[in-house]
């Protein structure tokens, strides 16, 4: 590897006081694909934000073709032909497909306006180059995931980069757009363009890298070219543990009691016949893709959207139209996906976001609130959980860690005192120490007779946590393992479809 | 391992002292009651008019009804809305009322109004010098609010309704439903116990030598008023209701996040609804204090530069746009700072369009204020 376009040397990075990644050096080359893989959260993500510009590195430095490189943005990295193609697309879905690749460099004509012809014209000749049979004016809204992800690396291309990251390009698409998009980073290597690669499907990384990096735990544990790294060798670096020591050790407390049970509940056009029971103790895991109807089911569950046809009973107790409070007054949690959208409260205090769904409890019948009784019950919780933060009545929540924050989301359930709680990819985008204390704080509910439903993109994480998993696809459940059946393979299989061929 | 420089270190902000002070300042819930006293000081020194015990005793009345309906704006804004309609509300809640209660009425100016002939005829209304005029007029403007604020609320919340759209489209229609009922005339010729609510006192001083036995009346002075006690006794439990009820919380949690309230269990619609009532039932206190002040009903009570006052006196107070933080204290500041900068305007012989320039203006300087603590307070968080 003689030819090297970006070089990175030494970098690290510290996220309020944890090393997320430390001393790390790559180099890319010319003409190459370099699959980074690694645990979620072993720092990927973080490298590449920097190499990206969204993020600025605390030690060491970058070069690109030789020259000093420190982006102090993502608009810079840009000029620098960095182009990076998030995992969370970074698309205008009120805009048509032309102004989302030209967002930043449209075409101008006479007196500064928007030539649109040209406009056009560019955007159907990069969109031939993708194969992506579409006009320039659609709607984003109107596509795909997967053509989404190809209208992002159009808008590469069309910056011209030199360095094009892709971060878990293939969650979201299909078989055919795979194909498609893989066809395409050939050419892009063919091209002449450095190829950064980052994915959790092996073999993908098998497949297009020439060279593989393996982080672990902010460290670069392995980096050489494909050849000498099979799949295994790449499982063995990347946890460089047994598996046991990122998940607490198992321990199945299920009754034989029924919590909650869903008889065919369907919602046109989102669910159908979704049929299972849930028992006192029990970590119900729920895989499937994204978009595999997984957070739409939490929700019908909760009371945020409603069934068509179907059956739900809680505690015995049928649920109809339910709201979310009458969910809660059941004895349902909800912890949602995205803290920052639908858990928290930013800029409130902890104590304000962990009272939050108990109000009702804390105060008299005139429905007034004691503030410093408040803030003492909410403490309670906040250190049982440890919720490293100032003064909980003061500190506001969007000043924690996404480890923190999410603590706060579970210690608000838990004043609520539930039984029932539904989790949806509760430990994503938090650090793995943070994640060990979840999936404690998981098996300490089932263990005190709490059920719970287990939402998780991860497979490693609902083989080590469930007692059963319920896979789901379009929509549907293509699959049931109890624990004595998880085998990652036909967890896969029944997520992707029979006809998927996978890892 | 290659020496390479880190990236550069900007000096730390707390290596400049009077910087920090600032920023504490700044960032102080009681800023611009801070600012509202150095104001009145430096306004004071230049205009020394405005320490006359007349002008404070004016001064104060303008205050109460302004503070009535500000504390119903400050419930709407904390959950991140507007209602623009509060001014209108108050116009045709103080025509309602006073066509209720009119002892007499003139054909000449009102013989266009539709009410004409039988609500309202030259014997003034259906309750002219009933003894129950005045509980039902008051029960009218009351009732009048709570409808305007009903019907705002079931929209937004119900068929969301950006709020904005939703407000200024009543405000026209109750504005010009005011109008075309009164022909744009006042209704006078109310009853003295209803007029007593806004000119009776309760503590009044005189000030200056006893000259003459005979005190004139304009020369007593009230201080402490019914629209006082009224104004302070809604601020006080609209205070409590916002700070120590299980309500007032799902408010601020409303205005905070109303995705995460509602997945918490907050009733988001009827928080809503609730808040838009509110507001409507203190513009119909506050029209009952305009009215009774200016001895009639009037349909153009909260025309015009009304509604900068009424969002701007909240907005200066603090109370932030973007939803979730705001207090009646601070709207109580607000207030007493609008009227106070109104008041200085007056001495320095401005016109009534100058005065609204620099009112809007003020305006915008306290929305930008918001903006740059909400920026301080996440660099220091």
């Amino acid at each position: 590897m003689t030819d090297t376009v970006l070089s990175i040397r030494d970098v690290g990075k510290n996220f309020f006081g944890v090393t997320v990644l430390s001393n790390v050096s790559l180099d890319v080359g010319r003409g190459r694909v370099l699959g980074l893989v690694g645990q979620n959260g072993a720092g990927k993500s973080t490298l590449m934000n920097i190499v990206g510009g969204n993020l600025r590195s605390d030690t060491g430095s970058m070069e690109i073709d030789g020259a000093p490189y420190s982006p102090a943005s993502a608009r810079e990295a840009e000029h620098r032909g960095v182009a990076f193609i998030h995992q969370e697309l970074n698309l205008f879905s009120n805009l048509s497909i032309a102004e989302n690749i030209f967002i930043s460099a449209m075409p101008r004509g006479p007196g500064g306006l928007v030539d649109r012809r040209e406009l056009r014209r560019r955007t159907a000749s990069l969109l031939a180059e993708v194969e992506l049979d579409l006009s320039p004016d659609t709607l984003v809204e109107r596509l795909s995931p997967g053509e989404r992800q190809l209208v992002e690396v159009t808008k590469a291309l069309q910056l011209d980069a030199n360095i094009v990251i892709f971060d878990e390009p293939t969650t979201s698409l299909t078989p055919r757009e795979t194909t498609k998009l893989f066809a395409l980073i050939r050419r892009l290597r063919e091209a002449g363009k450095a190829v950064i690669y980052i994915s959790h499907i092996l073999a993908d990384i098998e497949n297009l890298a020439d060279d593989v990096a393996v982080l672990r735990d902010g460290r670069l544990v392995e980096f050489g070219v494909r050849a000498d790294l099979p799949a295994a060798r790449m499982i063995n670096l990347m946890l460089g543990r047994d598996i046991d020591q990122l998940y607490p050790p198992h321990k199945s407390v299920a009754e034989p009691a029924v919590l909650l049970e869903a008889r065919a509940l369907s919602l046109r056009g989102v669910i159908k016949d979704v049929s299972f029971s849930l028992q006192r103790g029990e970590v119900l895991g729920f895989f499937g893709l994204m978009g595999a109807g997984r957070t739409e089911l939490a929700r019908i569950l909760f009371g945020l959207d409603r069934f068509d046809q179907g059956e739900l009973r809680i505690n015995g107790q049928p649920m109809r139209n339910h709201s979310a409070e009458g969910a809660i007054r059941a004895g349902m949690a909800f912890i949602t996906e995205n803290r920052r959208e639908e858990g928290l409260m930013m800029n409130a205090s902890i104590a304000e976001n962990i009272a939050l769904a108990s109000l009702t409890e804390l105060s008299n019948l005139a429905g007034v609130i004691d503030g410093r009784t408040l803030v003492e019950r909410a403490g309670d919780f906040a250190t049982k959980l440890q919720i490293k933060s100032g003064a909980i009545g003061a500190t506001p929540a969007r000043s924690l860690s996404g480890g923190n924050q999410q603590k706060v989301v579970i210690a608000k359930w838990l004043m609520s005192r539930p039984v029932i709680f539904l989790l949806d990819e509760p430990t994503r985008g938090i650090d793995v120490a943070a994640k060990y204390e979840i999936y404690s704080i998981i098996n300490d509910l089932a263990a005190s007779g709490s059920s719970v439903i287990f939402i998780s993109s991860e497979i490693e994480e609902v083989m080590a946590m469930a007692d059963r998993i319920l896979v789901m696809r379009q929509g549907e459940i293509s699959g049931e393992f109890t624990r004595d059946q998880f085998r990652k393979e036909g967890i896969l299989r029944a997520a992707f479809g029979e006809q998927e061929k996978v890892a | 391992m290659t020496a390479q420089a880190s990236p550069p270190v900007g000096p730390r902000r707390s290596d400049y002292p009077g910087l920090g002070l600032l920023r504490g300042l700044l960032l102080s819930e009681y800023f611009v009651l801070y600012l509202t006293i150095a104001y009145f000081a430096v306004a004071s020194f230049f205009f020394p008019a405005l320490l006359e015990p007349r002008n404070i005793s004016n001064q104060l009345s303008n205050i109460w009804p302004l503070l009535a309906v500000a504390i119903g704006q400050t419930f709407v804004i904390i959950i991140a809305g507007i209602d623009l309609s509060l001014g209108a509300t108050m116009g045709i809640a103080s025509v309602a009322g006073a066509v209720v209660m009119t002892s007499a009425a003139d054909k000449l100016l009102l013989g266009g109004s539709p009410l004409w002939g039988w609500a309202l005829t030259e014997q003034g209304g259906v309750l002219a010098n009933h003894p129950a005029a005045l509980p039902v007029a008051i029960a009218a403007i009351l009732g009048t609010g709570l409808v305007i604020g009903l019907v705002n609320g079931v929209f937004i919340a119900r068929f969301k309704l950006p709020p904005f759209m939703m407000t200024l489209v009543t405000s026209m229609l109750f504005a010009a439903m005011a109008i075309w009922l009164t022909q744009s005339q006042n209704i006078v010729n109310l009853p003295d116990s209803f007029t007593n609510l806004g000119n009776g006192d309760i503590v009044s001083v005189y000030f200056g030598e006893k000259l003459t036995p005979e005190i004139k009346r304009r020369d007593i002075l009230p201080f402490v008023t019914y629209p006082m006690l009224i104004s302070l006794a809604l601020a006080f439990a609209a205070h409590l209701l916002l700070s120590r009820t299980v309500f007032g919380r799902q408010v601020y949690a409303v205005g905070n996040n109303s995705r995460a309230a509602q997945i918490s269990g907050v009733p988001v619609r009827r928080t809503i609804l609730l808040v838009f009532v509110i507001a409507g039932f203190c513009a119909a206190v506050a029209a009952i204090l305009y009215a009774a002040r200016l001895e009639a009903g009037r349909p153009t009570i909260g025309a015009g530069s009304a509604l900068l006052d009424i969002i701007g006196a909240v907005v200066i107070g603090g109370t932030s746009l973007a939803g979730g933080k705001g207090k009646i204290s601070w709207t109580v500041v607000g207030v007493v700072f609008f009227v106070l900068l109104s008041n200085t305007l007056n001495y320095m012989r401005l016109s009534a369009f100058h005065i609204d320039v620099v009112k809007g203006l003020i305006i915008l300087a306290a929305a930008l204020l918001d903006v740059l603590r909400t920026r301080l307070a996440r660099m220091r968080g």
